[in-house]
């Protein structure tokens, strides 16, 4: 699994097979949005500082993505706040995958009234759309980034929950699963030792793509302000000001940091794609 | 199974539903942080005295226990009163109905286009699957998938009422003319650009369920069949495609009133549309309790909905499913 396999030609081919595309790919991505993440730390906060004599410029060589109404350059403060956004999404999407696969777990082995309530609370969560579910819960929590890790983090486990908890069933009903409960192994042995591993790779595919839908949905609350506070930019905050200043024709402002936020959120599901090939048998040689 | 068994079992399923967002909803604000004496006074919370602050607490029965606040609000709930909106100052009820009233065009348009369009597109791209039409539609759709709703309709915004002035920039009306004195054309012209960003939004779901749908019917049996027949494709697809895709993108398109509703949230955030939206942010974000409560059963009374209307649908799609499944 972990060396690339090659198959001998009789000429060697300049391009790569598919398994060494899948690894670039996932490079990429990753490098990709590790610079993003890694950002602010590397640029200090130069740029972000106010130069009143450059306000208002389009964008140009010397500022890829103009400056704003005050003179800061945007590529900073759009690099800053999508880097926090991203950061806040992933904390986010990895505690809701924590609660998916806990819940799921739960569900599919435990069964009877465990998994009644279980999958009614995935019902009632389905019965509400997303966006009013999440205004709901981050107001409830009192607002601010904690009101949105919790929002969103309480809200994306659902879909994922359901997808383990059908494969712990269909683990659970196999052969090897019954001769392990005739040896008489406790639940808790199963789960950890045939469950988990079965369970790692669908975990890791629907973590990375729950982090699309998180930085998204974080974006979102951020834009219409019930997420976090106008002092820290985050990419919905610095999409919001834009607003302000659409009328006068300054598009940059809300076109720039708008492609930044999709470049990363299609990484993310670039690599999500190429993670879910690579430890799918049926693609993951070739 | 009768239309009349039917007709209770739905209606059972959506008072369980609406009890549980009910508990839900009641546990989640009970134990937030906000307090309601708080939030109801605002900023004259400095001129309140602690003893009056205990009237009132003690007037609405904030020191009764859980349980018996919870019967009392389901209670009042239960005879259709859902309170009064501090923000608008009115019974939460008319709020609601004044405001989706001016959603439900926008919805209605968005909903209509989206589907039309998405099976359009969706159709072309499965039958030319594989050529350059195929691919443009695809790249189209999974960047759609993927880009925030609010930055689409900004990007419009831009485009069409900033660049190009063709449409105007904000608002259900021209400024400074009587709601009454509004004539059918100004405000579809105001409908117009929300509408099509919502639609836009809608687009990417079912083209690529209905492309991969149209991919399966191709290459099943009965289209090699009607091919050695002499079918050209298109006829095969008039004939034979089309009834087998129309089921699966009519559930699509019922099951996406989620999706609209929470986008309309934030297109009309983008547009200042007045409609349930805009409401439903003004009610989080100055923390009007009883109205945001309306809007969340509101909005699972509309999903709901959405999800039965599917149900009703596929009988007259398709006769071989009766009401409520009747075994065979």
């Amino acid at each position: 699994m972990t060396t690339p396999v090659f198959v001998a030609l009789p000429i060697q081919r300049l391009h790569s097979n598919r398994r060494q595309r899948t690894f670039w790919g996932i490079t990429l991505c990753v490098l990709f949005l590790l610079v993003i993440i890694l950002s602010p730390w590397v640029m200090g906060d130069a740029g972000l500082s106010p130069v009143l004599p450059q306000r208002n410029q389009p964008p140009s060589l010397a500022h890829a993505f103009g400056t704003d109404w005050i003179g800061r350059d945007m590529l900073s403060r759009s690099l800053h706040g999508m880097s926090l956004s991203l950061r806040i999404g992933l904390l986010a999407a990895t505690m809701s995958a924590l609660i998916g696969t806990g819940l799921g777990l739960a569900a599919g082995t435990l069964g009877g009234w465990v998994d009644a309530v279980i999958t009614w609370i995935i019902d009632v969560f389905f019965s509400l759309p997303h966006l009013v579910l999440l205004i709901l819960i981050a107001f409830a929590v009192g607002g601010g980034t904690t009101g949105v890790i919790i929002a969103v983090a309480f809200t994306h486990w659902t879909s994922l929950a359901r997808v383990i908890r059908a494969e712990t069933l269909q683990v659970n009903s196999s052969d090897y699963v019954k001769l392990s409960h005739r040896f008489g192994r406790s639940p808790l042995w199963i789960a950890s030792h045939h469950m988990v591993p079965h369970i790692i790779p669908q975990l890791l595919v629907g973590l990375i793509l729950l982090f699309p839908h998180a930085i998204l949905h974080e974006a979102a609350l951020s834009f219409i302000g019930i997420g976090l506070s106008p002092h820290i930019p985050a990419i919905g905050i610095i999409l919001a000001e834009s607003m302000r200043h659409l009328s006068t024709g300054y598009w940059w402002l809300g076109v720039m940091p708008g492609v930044l936020l999709l470049l990363s959120v299609k990484a993310f599901d670039w690599l999500g794609e190429n993670v879910r090939a690579l430890l799918d048998p049926k693609t993951s040689q070739g | 199974m009768s239309i009349l068994t039917f007709t209770i079992q739905k209606l059972l399923r959506l008072g369980l539903l609406l009890l549980a967002v009910a508990i839900f909803t009641f546990v989640l604000l009970s134990f937030s942080p906000i307090d309601p004496v708080r939030a109801y006074i605002g900023a004259d919370m400095l001129q309140i005295s602690p003893e009056q602050r205990q009237l009132i607490a003690e007037r609405w029965g904030l020191d009764q226990p859980l349980i018996l606040r919870f019967g009392d609000w389901l209670g009042q709930l239960l005879q259709g009163n859902l309170g009064t909106s501090m923000v608008y100052n009115q019974p939460v009820g008319e709020v609601i109905a004044t405001r989706f009233w001016v959603s439900l065009q926008m919805l209605a348009i968005a909903w209509l286009l989206s589907g039309i369009l998405g099976l359009g597109l969706g159709i072309l791209a499965g039958a030319l699957a594989g050529s350059w039409t195929d691919r443009i539609i695809r790249l189209y759709a999974y960047t759609l998938a993927s880009s925030p709703t609010f930055w689409v309709a900004l990007l419009l915004l831009i485009t069409f009422s900033v660049s190009l002035k063709v449409t105007p920039i904000c608002c259900a009306a021209p400024p400074g003319v009587l709601a009454a004195d509004v004539t059918i054309w100004q405000h579809l012209h105001h409908l117009l650009l929300p509408s099509i960003t919502l639609s836009i939004i809608g687009i990417a779901n079912i083209t690529l369920h209905t492309r991969q749908k149209l991919i399966d019917v191709l290459h099943s049996d009965y289209i090699l069949f009607a091919h050695a027949q002499g079918e050209s494709l298109w006829g095969v697809i008039r004939y034979h495609g089309f009834r087998n895709l129309i089921l699966p993108a009519l559930t699509l398109q019922f099951a996406s009133l989620s999706e609209l509703f929470g986008g309309s949230v934030l297109v009309e955030q983008v547009f200042a549309y007045p409609g349930l939206g805009e409401a439903t942010v003004q009610a989080a974000l100055r923390s009007d309790i009883p109205l945001l409560v309306g809007i969340v059963f509101f909005s699972a009374l509309f999903v709901y909905s959405g999800n039965t209307l599917a149900d009703l649908a596929y009988p007259i799609v398709d006769p071989r499913i009766r009401i409520g499944g009747s075994q065979s």
